[in-house]
Order: structure tokens, then sequence, then C-alpha cells
């Protein structure tokens, strides 16, 4: 199977701290991935790093056979690398309908056109409408992004990455802070997501990456700590004392 | 087809053409109502024509309140729909005034040099090259970094303009501004009339131009950049470029608009790029509501009716109330005067419906 991304000796510091240590990975192009790893792990530095929010203080990031570590994340975007955010990154005054056209004239590289009215290329509006509602919000696509329940923001969080076209989407902790009742939502649009993007799952709900992932990496203090498949993992001694063992006791 | 406030209002009986066919509620058409021309924006148009045979005795005043307006507007553009702060807008207002004056010395009066309209245009060219040329000043950090780096450029132009002597006749300011007649026809009078006509127009114009830029997939870009850059990123948006480009646009309109100051009162002063010129531009801007296009025009003709108005009373005061009112436009209200405009008018027609689009 193909690579789509890859990382190579990538490491970061804080100062002192070492918050990516030496990370050598790579994902198999419509790979069902999740990361994983307990708190300050470095996931998302990790992401960071991946899409180009934070540089790389060594090592090389590799996407689709290019070297593109020291590319900015516009362009890493540009070459097919979409993310949501942890923290909701969205445009609180739009509405969900703009937020998507935004990214899909961005790809179309429609959104220099400055005379023609918004809305005028209607087949760009019908692609983000029709996103909107496999997404289920598509009743809500007229309203204020800042009004809307948590929960929603979170899918058009996808929403917005999926209108990049991706081949590699970083979701970051998808269902972070979504109440119980509306998770799943979030994991059916998950679990729908098209096969030829490969994806990666940061994520801290053990069931959550389990119902999705087909292969996990475990981070610890920056680390790579073992990689497998969801059985192998979910059996790995050592995996359950570091991490799983620490997740029992932080819900007891 | 009527906006959505008049739907609303309409008897739910009476209507005889069956509900909007289906193309009119597509995701397209809502978005192409934005921008739809509303009856208070005829009325404003019409109101600052009308205002021509309601002041006859104010017509430069009037002229002075247009040029101000479109100066707001230059900031409008970069502050309430791209979210850059700026105190420098003086400053390519000034090099437009100078452009604009030098220009119609070169051409003492006669056509082709002195012609107004060339005139505009050059001084739109040149502010608008050096907008491009510091734009890449306010790129880089925060709010504050801006604001400074900005005032900066303002102060060196405004310095610029008093040492270089020779060509721009220092503090003493451009003399004998002479433009040949407007489109061959009209020449600038003492009363104001061609000034009046002229200044409305170009406004008007440039106005119009903005309305088509603000409701673009471009200007679209432009909210996403001021709503979470990091999020435009993202999605693969030039950032960067965008804040370039739009910050040359607006520095070329504010050149016209000091072309058209220099033009229609045949005299450009280094009092042009001063401080308070782009201190009373923000000023207006946020008075009059920043991010609605007509808040640097409705601002500009508050500010100055209160000057005006006070003035008389107060001579030496009316900065005082200028002040109070603004502060309590800022603290209390969002969106200056259109923000409270939007306020009395929820209150009397109040809505149920959530829509963000629509509305301005």
């Amino acid at each position: 199977m193909s690579v789509v991304l890859e990382t190579k000796n990538l490491i970061k510091r804080f100062g002192g701290i070492t918050a990516t240590d030496n990370v050598t990975f790579s994902l198999p192009s419509g790979a069902r991935h999740a990361l994983i790893g307990p708190n300050g792990a470095g996931k998302t530095t990790f992401v960071n790093l991946l899409s180009g929010v934070l540089p790389a203080t060594s090592g090389k990031v590799i996407l689709n056979g290019e070297d593109v570590t020291e590319w900015s994340v516009r362009d890493r975007s540009r070459a097919g690398l979409a993310r949501t955010f942890q923290i909701n990154q969205l445009y609180p005054e739009l509405t969900p309908l703009k937020s998507v056209l935004i990214a899909i004239n961005e790809r179309e590289n429609a959104a220099t056109s400055w005379f023609p009215r918004l809305g005028s290329r209607s087949d760009l509006v019908d692609e983000a409408a029709a996103l909107l509602k496999r997404l289920n919000l598509g009743d809500r696509m007229h309203e204020r992004v800042g009004s809307m329940p948590y929960g929603l923001q979170r899918l058009l969080e996808i929403a917005i990455a999926l209108a990049s076209k991706p081949k590699v989407l970083l979701l970051d902790e998808p269902a972070a802070g979504v109440p119980e009742g509306e998770r799943d939502q979030i994991l059916d649009v998950v679990a729908a997501l098209p096969d030829h993007v490969s994806l990666i799952l940061i994520e801290h709900d053990m069931d959550l990456v389990f119902r999705f992932a087909k292969t996990l990496s475990v981070l610890v203090n920056g680390a790579l700590f073992v990689e497998g498949t969801r059985d192998e993992i979910a059996n790995d001694p050592l995996v359950r004392q570091v991490y799983l063992g620490e997740e029992v006791i932080a819900h007891g | 087809m009527s906006v959505a406030d008049k739907d609303a209002a309409a008897p739910a009986v009476a209507s005889t053409s069956p509900p909007t066919p289906a193309a009119e509620q597509s995701p397209s058409w809502r978005l192409l109502l934005d921008a739809k021309w509303r009856w208070y924006e005829f009325a404003f148009w019409l109101c600052a024509a009308a205002s021509f045979w309601v002041f006859p005795k104010k017509l430069m005043l009037l002229s002075e309140i247009f040029i101000l307006g479109l100066l707001a507007l230059s900031i409008d553009l970069v502050l309430g729909f791209a979210g850059l702060v700026t105190l420098g807008q003086g400053a390519f207002f000034g090099i437009g005034a100078y452009a604009a004056g030098l220009m119609a010395q070169a051409g003492m009066g006669a056509f082709p040099l002195s012609d107004p309209l060339l005139g505009l245009l050059v001084a739109g060219l040149v502010a608008g090259l050096v907008g491009f040329a510091t734009s890449f000043l306010v790129l880089r950090g925060s709010d504050l970094t801006r604001l400074m780096v900005t005032l900066g450029v303002a102060l060196i132009v405004e310095e610029l303009i008093v040492k270089f002597k020779d060509i721009t006749g220092g503090s003493d300011g451009l003399q004998g501004v002479l433009s040949s007649p407007v489109l061959g026809l009209r020449s600038f009078d003492l009363y104001g009339y061609t000034a009046f006509w002229y200044s409305l127009s170009v406004t008007f114009v440039i106005f119009l131009l903005c309305r088509r830029l603000i409701h673009s997939n471009y200007g679209l870009s432009r909210l996403a950049i001021k709503g979470n850059p990091l999020r435009a990123r993202a999605i693969g948006m030039p950032v960067n470029a965008r804040l370039v480009s739009i910050y040359t646009i607006s520095a070329a309109i504010a050149g016209i608009s000091g072309g058209l100051l220099t033009q229609t009162t045949q005299f450009a002063s280094p009092d042009m790029a001063a401080f308070h010129r782009s201190a009373d531009a923000l000023l207006i801007l946020i008075f009059g509501g920043a991010g609605y296009l007509y808040g640097g025009l409705l601002g500009a003709v508050a500010f100055r009716v209160m000057q005006d108005f006070l003035g008389n009373i107060t001579p030496q005061y009316w900065l005082f109330y200028v002040g109070l009112v603004l502060v309590l436009l800022v603290l209390f209200v969002r969106g200056g005067i259109i923000g409270l405009m939007m306020v009395v008018r929820d209150k009397i027609f109040p809505r149920d419906d959530k829509d963000a689009g629509g509305r301005p």
C-alpha cells in the first residue's frame, strides 16, 4: 500500500522540553489510524508539526513523497492535508454555508473573483450545501455559526476540512467537549468518511478509538511507544500498564 | 421578489402566485440576496443628492463630508472587512492629495495634465503603490504593532512633505492648484456646485465598486481572515497575499479621496497627511459603525454635523461632546450609529428567525 504521509526522526523542542521525540511514522493511503496517549504526550504538538502550524526542530515531514517540512500551513493544505482543531477554529459571525464555501472557493481558485456577486458560482454553492447536508447540517446552513450548539460546531469543523477535498485528514479530538447525546452524530460522520481519505484520529476517548481505528500508535512523552493493529494494542500488556491503566485510574 | 422583511409582513392569504419556486430558495439564491439593494440604501443616496437643494449654502461642507466618508470607507475595507487596524490612513490621503495637486499644477489648469479625473487616477495609483510597499509592514505582529507601524508611516510621510519644500511648498502647502473643467464641461467654482456633484459622483462610483468587492467571493475571503486567520490558512488561503491586496486597494481609495479634497479646495497642505486626519477618519468609521460599508459615510455626516452644530454653540469645547458621544457609543452599542439603528429596528420589529444572512 502506498504511503501518503510520513515523518522521519521528527523532533520538536520547546526550550528544554522535548514535545516530539524522534518520531518516525508512516501513514498508508486509506488508513484509519488513531494516535493515542496520555495527557501531555505530545499528540497535538505532533499534529501541529504535521499540518505546519509549528516548525519542526529537526527531522522531516513527507506528504505524497514530497518533503514539506519547510512548507507553510497554506501550502500543505493545498497539497491535500486538511485538519480539524481540538478547539473550534470557525468563523463565528458567518453561516455554515459561507464557512464551507470559503474553503471550496480556495480549492477552485475562485476566491479572487471580486466583481461577480457571492452566489453567482452556483455550482460551488451547491457543492457546499450538499456537503453540509451530508453532515446533517443542511437545515442550519444559514444560521450564525457562533449561535449554533457546540456539537454542530464540531461537525462544521469537519465539514470545512472536507471541503478542500483532502487526501489526508487529521482529526484532533473531534468529539472533545461534546455532550454525550450529540456524540453519536459525530461518530457516525467520522465512520462514514470516504475511503480515499486517509485519516489520523487524535483521541482520548477509547470507545471512539476502538470503534473507528484499524491501526493505532501510542505516544508517550513525545515518543512513539508502540504501533500496531487495534487488537494488538488492546492486548498489549505494556500499553495497558502505561496508558489504559492510567485511564482507569483517572476515571476511578 | 421582495426582501425577507417584507415577506413576513405580507398577509399569508393574499398571495396568488405560488410560494417561491425551488430555484429561489436555493442556497445560491440566498447568497445573492446579500448583495440586493435595500430601500434604505436608495434613501441614503437620494438624501445625499437632495442635500444639494436643502443646504445650498453649505456645498463645500457637503463635499468635504463625502470626501471624509470615502476616506473612512477605505479604512472600513481593511478594518471592517479584513480586521486590520490602521492609524495611518492619512498618509495615503496626503499622498493622493499631493499627487493630484502636483499633476494639476504641472498642467497649469489646462487639459491633459490638469484633468481632474486623470488627477484622481494618478492619486489612486501613487497612493496604492505606497500602500503596496508598506503593506508588508502590517502583515506581522499584533494590532498594537500595526497601529504603531501605520502611525509611523503617516508621520514619515507628513515630515517628507514638509521637508521637500521645492516640490511640495513645505509647510505653506501647495497653492493655486487649478484643475481643468470636469469632463471638459464645468470648472470648479467658488460656491462648490461642481465640487459637490464631482465629489458625490466619485464617492458613489467608488462606493459601488467597494460594494461589489464586499459582496463577492473575494469579499467573503476577507471576512474569513477577519473571523479566523488560523482557519483561513488551514484551508489553504494565502492570507498574507490577500491582506496585501486589500491594503493596497484601501490605500488607493484613500489617495483618491485626498486627491478629491485637493481638487475641490484647490489647495494641498501637510495637514492633509497629519495624525489628526488618520485619527478623525478612524473615529468617523467607529462612530458610524465598522463593517457595514455605510459606517464611514454616516459617521462622516454625523461628525461634520456635530462639528458644525456644536462649533456654533461652544467653539472651544465641541470636541468634548464628540468624545462623550464616542465613549457612549463604543461602550453601550456595538457597531456605532448603524448598530444603534439596528438595535432600534429590532426593538420595533422583533424577529424570531435566527438567520444571519439577509440583513446587514
